[in-house]
């Protein structure tokens, strides 16, 4: 095992086993951390607890069959997920989408985005010791649920896209629904500032707290509302949208202070967009098919494809290796959170302990989609 | 830049890499495994190119060859490149490291070693990152036999 090293003053640095069972990582992440005193001086993550090997399974799978693996990786991102996967296909298959399959798909998501980071928010503040922040985070995550097992039949591995579009059409309360929820969610989410936002102890616990600057953001391939809060402007709903975003008005929330309050606000932020967005779409989703009509058995071209959709995460990728057969002969997934948490370290290192667990609720990992 | 100009400069810079004009949305290249760190380091260093972000690292099995794809993104200028290098020896595939300009490859590098089983020279930590130390074979290789799981797909 590891040496013990002893220096010169008689102090000697040892080592503690953060997780694999620990309330804060989420999952069932191992993180390994050097210790001088109280003061961090490196952290060792240990994957692979729930490594399933999904990219094994897809080069078995044909592609009807690929989008049930996708939503278990990153499962608070499930539409997304799917979507991505989806989009990587019909991109191959060169199949146009009716209108009113982009627009559901665009509501799904940006649900989601809200869904996730509700429940980020409520972790977050448990994780920092109030529990009431909980409470709200889950009460607001619920409704979204909700609406979504009405509409998909499920709560939180959706399976709701299929290649060529949706596949079931929305409910017919789904409108008025997700209009109630958005009257609602706008008079609750300021309540996320008066209890945590403006709290005197939370701010002495975020501000200036784990760092991480522009050029390492990128270097580590950060991306999300945790590589913007550093100033990487990397929304791929801007940069290269996808879906009908490019038609949306809304803003790229960026901050450049790069600390646990900038990821915070970042994500508050996104909420408030995710409404925006929301809201000019539900009155307008056009009438017509939901599924444009593919093949029962897809084979894709030869070749490589590759789509980047914006997860409530980051920036998830599908890079399709294709030989022309009913599978793939190669999928890889680039999943936001395996590249947010190798900046960890850089984000820890010299800090205390405590802080470590404010530091990873703003990176808001999701363990199967580290491990996958 | 547009894939045209960045076909030019990447010529004049390095007249022997190949591209690879088929099969892919992003503009792609072949690079020999000797000359990787060249011309990465130039691709990212030099203003007019910037490649400083890389996206996406992985590596395709192919029955002759190994391939390690590398994508390339710069984020200031917004344009993309795909890096290839393949290596026939599958007995012993050894490529160098690019962690020291892109600190995302440490991990995704670790990944690759894991499931390929791919040797990164000079990587700082190269360790099965998800599998168990004591694993034989790996398992993204399309010749492994999985004798654990009886029920194939």
């Amino acid at each position: 095992m590891e040496e013990t090293i002893i220096s010169p003053d008689g102090t000697q640095e040892y080592f503690i086993n953060m997780g694999p069972q620990h309330p804060s990582t989420h999952g069932v992440l191992r993180l390994v951390l050097t210790l001088d005193g109280e003061i961090i001086e490196k952290v060792e993550p240990h994957l692979g607890y729930i490594h399933r090997s999904i990219e094994k399974m897809c080069e078995k799978d044909n592609y009807r069959q690929i989008i049930h693996l996708t939503d278990r990786m990153d499962y608070l991102s499930a539409h997304m997920n799917n979507h991505a996967v989806s989009l990587a296909i019909e991109n191959a298959l060169e199949v146009e989408i009716p209108d009113r399959a982009k627009y559901i798909r665009v509501i799904m998501d940006e649900l989601t985005r809200i869904s996730s980071h509700t429940l980020w928010w409520g972790v977050m503040g448990m994780d920092l010791g109030a529990i009431t922040s909980f409470l709200y985070g889950f009460r607001d995550h619920e409704y979204i649920t909700e609406i979504f097992e009405e509409t998909c039949g499920a709560r939180l591995t959706m399976n709701y896209n299929v290649p060529g579009g949706v596949m079931f059409d929305i409910h017919p309360n789904f409108v008025k629904h997700v209009k109630d929820f958005l009257a609602d969610f706008k008079t609750k989410l300021p309540e996320y500032d008066t209890l945590l936002s403006g709290n005197v102890i939370f701010l002495e616990r975020t501000k200036g707290v784990g760092i991480l600057s522009k050029e390492d953001a990128i270097s580590f391939g950060v991306t999300g509302p945790a590589g913007r809060a550093s100033g990487f402007s990397n929304d791929v709903r801007k940069k290269e949208p996808y879906g009908i975003y490019d038609q949306l008005d809304f803003k790229e929330i960026l901050y450049t202070d790069g600390d646990t309050y900038s990821r915070y606000k970042a994500r508050i932020d996104e909420m408030w967009e995710s409404i925006k967005i929301i809201e000019q779409l539900i009155d307008n989703i056009p009438e017509g098919d939901f599924q444009a009509k593919t093949r029962k058995v897809i084979k894709l071209p030869k070749g490589e494809f590759y789509q980047k959709v914006e997860t409530a995460r980051g920036e998830l990728g599908v890079y399709i290796v294709s030989d022309g057969k009913m599978s793939p002969y190669r999928m890889k997934f680039r999943s936001p959170g395996f590249s947010n948490l190798s900046a960890l370290d850089r984000m820890a290192r010299g800090g205390k302990i405590a802080d470590l667990v404010a530091i990873m609720s703003t990176l808001d990992l999701v363990v199967p989609d580290i491990d996958r | 830049m547009t894939n045209e100009e960045l076909t030019n400069t990447i010529t004049s810079w390095f007249p022997d890499v190949e591209f690879i004009e088929e099969g892919s949305q992003y503009l792609t290249i072949l690079v020999s495994k000797e000359k990787l760190l060249d011309v990465i380091s130039k691709l990212k260093e030099d203003t007019s190119t910037h490649f400083d972000y890389m996206f996406c690292l992985t590596c395709v099995d192919w029955p002759e060859h190994f391939q390690m794809v590398y994508h390339l993104k710069s984020s200031d200028l917004d344009h993309m490149l795909v890096l290839k290098v393949n290596f026939e020896d599958k007995e012993k595939p050894e490529v160098e490291t690019v962690c020291k300009m892109y600190a995302t490859a440490e991990l995704h590098e670790r990944e690759v070693y894991d499931l390929f089983g791919v040797v990164f020279l000079n990587h700082p930590d190269l360790r099965r990152l998800l599998l168990t130390d004591d694993w034989e074979g790996y398992p993204l290789r399309k010749d492994y036999v999985d004798e654990i799981n009886i029920v194939t797909l």
